[in-house]
């Protein structure tokens, strides 16, 4: 190989990789990117096909175990929506009734089937997307 | 008085950086003044002697737990542990970046008093573009994020640390990534002093080489100890979870090992030049990257210590400045670097640069997956970006690699033929295809992932040590023992992440005490649940029994904990290993018929990962000395260490058998 034939193939095979790369990740993005909806969303009619979040409160008195003993059921709430939940798992310390919390999971139906549950970390924290989307519902409110 | 000390030491060492940069800039203009140049040794480690007392300092306003500094009264709490009040010092943002600069004056000290092989006008240009760099992270420390600020009047007690960082691992992970950080930034510093004195060449390299090694060990280590952190205290039995924190450490690391590869062609080939120094400033890149999406707070975890915007936007604008300004410095000056020397495609250098290239593709999905949600949610969209992603994507790019990984170190330089690599590997090929094929029949429900990548490891592993063979092993040089251990490392860490999603067996369960039930080969029973008290929590733990076939049983002890200051809950696993594996147990809620539920994973070869990982980072250590230190009993490599400028040598250097040619590579 010539010596100016060597530096361009280099500089074409960067560019390639740097082209495969974004190639990639957008085709993969297209179908694993996990999207942050509310109750509302959900009641708007968003696409619910694949996994997503679904962020919002838990609804006072919603919570109830199944027989099994590691199966729950809740309801999701954001003051407008309702979305009932049903995760099978060892629910996060923080996670409670009228309490914030993200499930992450798809629909079966009409039922949100989670596999993981994110509640807040500690007493001074919030998850920001959880925050954000909070507040906007309550300025929503009527 | 202490603190008033360490903030005055502050001050002092970030004048000398200014001075440090000014005068090395000045000193290299036009023919050179070695009376400017001569004096830049010295202020770099006068400025490092200043910047490591502050340091003290503030550890020593840690220890002596003085709540009149308002880090440590935020930060700390008197009853804690004397540990987790040393290493408090830097489980904070303020102290975190203190460690920072500190490590940067110190590399930088590390470089005047040991580097000897660089022209003096290169090693100045070096050590000035390393106190510009330290001098914006002194401005970002004393203008917006002053660790020694005292708060009045002083609280009587602090508010503690976060329950999840006090574990004796966090002493030292933070220490050891920094370590790999800043030891991007010395490899960024002598690629910016060897683009400004117009020299960038094989001498340059071998200067580079050993910070470049030594950065990527500690990567290493910082990533394997920040992922067996993460699966033992999270209690969610995953050991990666493609958090944006975990990506930050494992973006350098990717560049860095490009880089690591790309140096030993420029090192002893003499080729790739502009290629090096590219990698090289998109390694720092990637390690300012790291600390802008670990320190700015704009995402959630417990690494996220500033909420803080101002202090968000100020490591981006360093970081703008830094890349932005090697990066123009790199457009005007890349027509300077002479080409390189030649070689075909079918080569070990060509298998060197798809190796960079491939490491280059993963980054770069990692990168746009870390990215994606931050960019979506400045337009007002929120997503997420999880494993499904990242495991599509840089999984299977990696599984190339490590196809790549088994032919790379089988090659010649400069010219090889394609039949004749295949011919050297085919032992390991068949391996491969045997693990592939046997697998498929056995257990045909495995994901196609993780079956590739079982045949893939031990395709790479048998390879690995191919260049060991028919070699008088105590002749072999140290960086080639280095190279195998290292790549066995990978093969053997491959295995075991793959072996783990393969086989891993799951029970979640609701017991009473006394009852039973099975996780793959095991028996466990539930033998008592009893409140336990520590020094700054309270528990329940469970006692389980675990029992596989007609083996002596075991007992393990999991707790679900609940922290005082601030007032936390975790869960504590128990985790027993055994010689295939390790049996992992979390303990849950309990429910009205007073049932408690349990989680238990077996997880066969999950142990190999981080036993691959101490492979990886051992081998490194073995390069590394190999590298420092001159070997002179081997006379027939002597030859090749004398550089590969001139031609002759070179076709000397082809024609000798492909295991004497294999000893350069690491």
């Amino acid at each position: 190989m010539k010596a100016k034939h060597q530096r361009l193939t280099l500089a074409l095979l960067a560019l390639g990789a740097v082209i495969a790369a974004g190639l990639l990740a957008m085709t993969a993005l297209k179908d694993k990117a996990a999207f942050f909806y509310s109750p509302a969303d959900i009641a708007r009619g968003v696409d619910t096909a694949g996994t997503m979040r679904l962020g919002g409160m838990v609804a006072d008195k919603s919570i109830t175990r199944d027989s099994d003993g590691v199966t729950i059921n809740f309801v999701v709430e954001d003051g407008a929506d309702q979305v009932p939940v049903r995760f099978r798992g060892i629910v996060p310390d923080l996670f409670k009734e009228k309490s914030g919390v993200i499930a992450e999971g798809q629909f079966e139906g009409k039922v949100f089937v989670a596999t993981n549950i994110l509640a807040k970390h500690d007493e001074r924290y919030m998850p920001p997307e959880l925050a954000g989307k909070m507040h906007k519902t309550e300025t929503l409110k009527p | 008085m202490i603190a008033e000390t360490g903030l005055a030491l502050l001050w002092l060492a970030a004048g000398l950086a200014l001075l440090q940069t000014a005068m090395g800039m000045m000193g290299i203009r036009g023919a050179g003044h070695p009376e400017l140049m001569a004096a830049v040794r010295p202020i770099s480690i006068a400025q490092a002697v200043l910047v490591i007392a502050a340091f003290c300092c503030l550890i020593w306003v840690f220890l002596a737990s003085d709540m009149s500094v308002k880090l440590v009264a935020i930060n700390s709490h008197s009853d804690k542990p004397w540990l987790y009040k040393f290493s408090g010092t830097w489980g904070n943002h303020e102290g975190s970046m203190l460690l920072w600069v500190t490590v940067l004056g110190a590399a930088g000290a590390g470089v005047a008093l040991f580097e000897n092989r660089v022209k003096e006008r290169m090693l100045v240009a070096t050590l000035s573009a390393q106190a510009l760099i330290s001098l914006g992270f002194y401005a970002f420390l004393l203008l917006s994020s002053n660790p020694f600020e005292r708060l009045s009047p002083a609280p009587v007690d602090g508010q503690g640390l976060n329950p999840l960082l006090q574990d004796p691992g966090l002493a030292f992970h933070p220490p050891t990534l920094y370590f790999g950080y800043v030891g991007m930034s010395v490899a960024f510093s002598f690629a910016v002093g060897a683009l400004l004195t117009r020299d960038v060449g094989s001498a340059f390299a071998r200067a580079m080489r050993p910070w470049v090694l030594a950065a990527w060990i500690f990567l290493t280590l910082g990533i394997a100890a920040g992922s067996y952190w993460a699966y033992y205290e999270l209690g969610w039995g995953g050991w990666w979870f493609w958090d944006p924190v975990e990506n930050a450490s494992l973006m350098p690391w990717l560049a860095a090992t490009a880089l690591l590869h790309s140096v030993n062609v420029l090192a002893t080939r003499d080729g790739l030049r502009a290629w090096t120094v590219m990698l090289a400033v998109v390694a720092f890149s990637m390690s300012m990257v790291g600390t802008f999406i670990v320190r700015s707070g704009i995402l959630t975890s417990v690494h996220a210590f500033a909420v803080d915007p101002e202090r968000g936007s100020f490591i981006l604008v360093l970081l703008l400045l830094y890349i932005g300004g090697a990066l123009t410095l790199f457009g005007l000056r890349v027509g300077t670097v002479r080409e390189g020397n030649q070689f075909d495609l079918v080569s070990r250098e060509g298998a060197l640069v798809i190796n960079n290239l491939l490491l280059s593709v993963i980054l770069g999905v990692v990168l746009i997956g870390t990215l994606y949600p931050l960019v979506a949610q400045a337009f007002g969209q929120q997503v997420s970006i999880g494993p499904p992603y990242f495991n599509l994507t840089a999984g299977s790019v990696a599984l190339l690699l490590g196809v790549l990984m088994a032919f790379g170190p089988m090659m010649r330089w400069r010219r090889d033929d394609l039949g004749q690599v295949l011919k050297r590997a085919s032992a390991p090929v068949v391996l491969g295809i045997v693990i592939l094929i046997v697998l498929k029949f056995s257990a045909p429900d495995i994901g196609i992932l993780p079956l590739l990548g079982l045949a893939v490891a031990g395709l790479a592993g048998a390879a690995s040590i191919a260049p060991l063979w028919k070699r008088n092993l105590r002749r072999t040089p140290l960086f080639t023992w280095g190279m195998v251990i290292a790549h066995l490392g990978v093969a053997v860490s491959l295995a075991g992440m793959a072996g783990d999603s393969a086989f891993m067996k799951e029970r979640l369960i609701a017991m009473k005490i006394g009852e039973s039930t099975s996780v793959g080969p095991f028996q466990i029973r539930l033998m008592g649940i009893e409140p336990v008290i520590g020094a700054n929590w309270t528990a329940l733990e469970a006692t389980l029994e675990a029992k596989r076939g007609n083996g002596a049983p075991f007992s393990l002890k999991t707790q679900a904990r609940s922290y005082s200051d601030p007032p936390t809950e975790t869960n504590e696993s128990a985790i027993a290993t055994v010689v295939d594996g390790q049996l992992y147990t979390v303990l849950g809620k309990s429910d009205e018929q007073g049932r408690w539920q349990v989680r238990l994973w077996w997880k066969p070869m999950v142990t190999l990962i981080w036993l691959g990982g101490v492979l990886i980072a051992l081998g490194g250590v073995l390069a590394l000395v190999g590298r420092l230190t001159p070997s002179t009993k081997l006379p027939s490599n002597t030859f090749l260490r004398s550089t590969a400028s001139s031609r002759k040598r070179q076709i000397a250097t082809i024609s000798c058998p492909p295991a004497t040619s294999s000893s350069r590579v690491m």
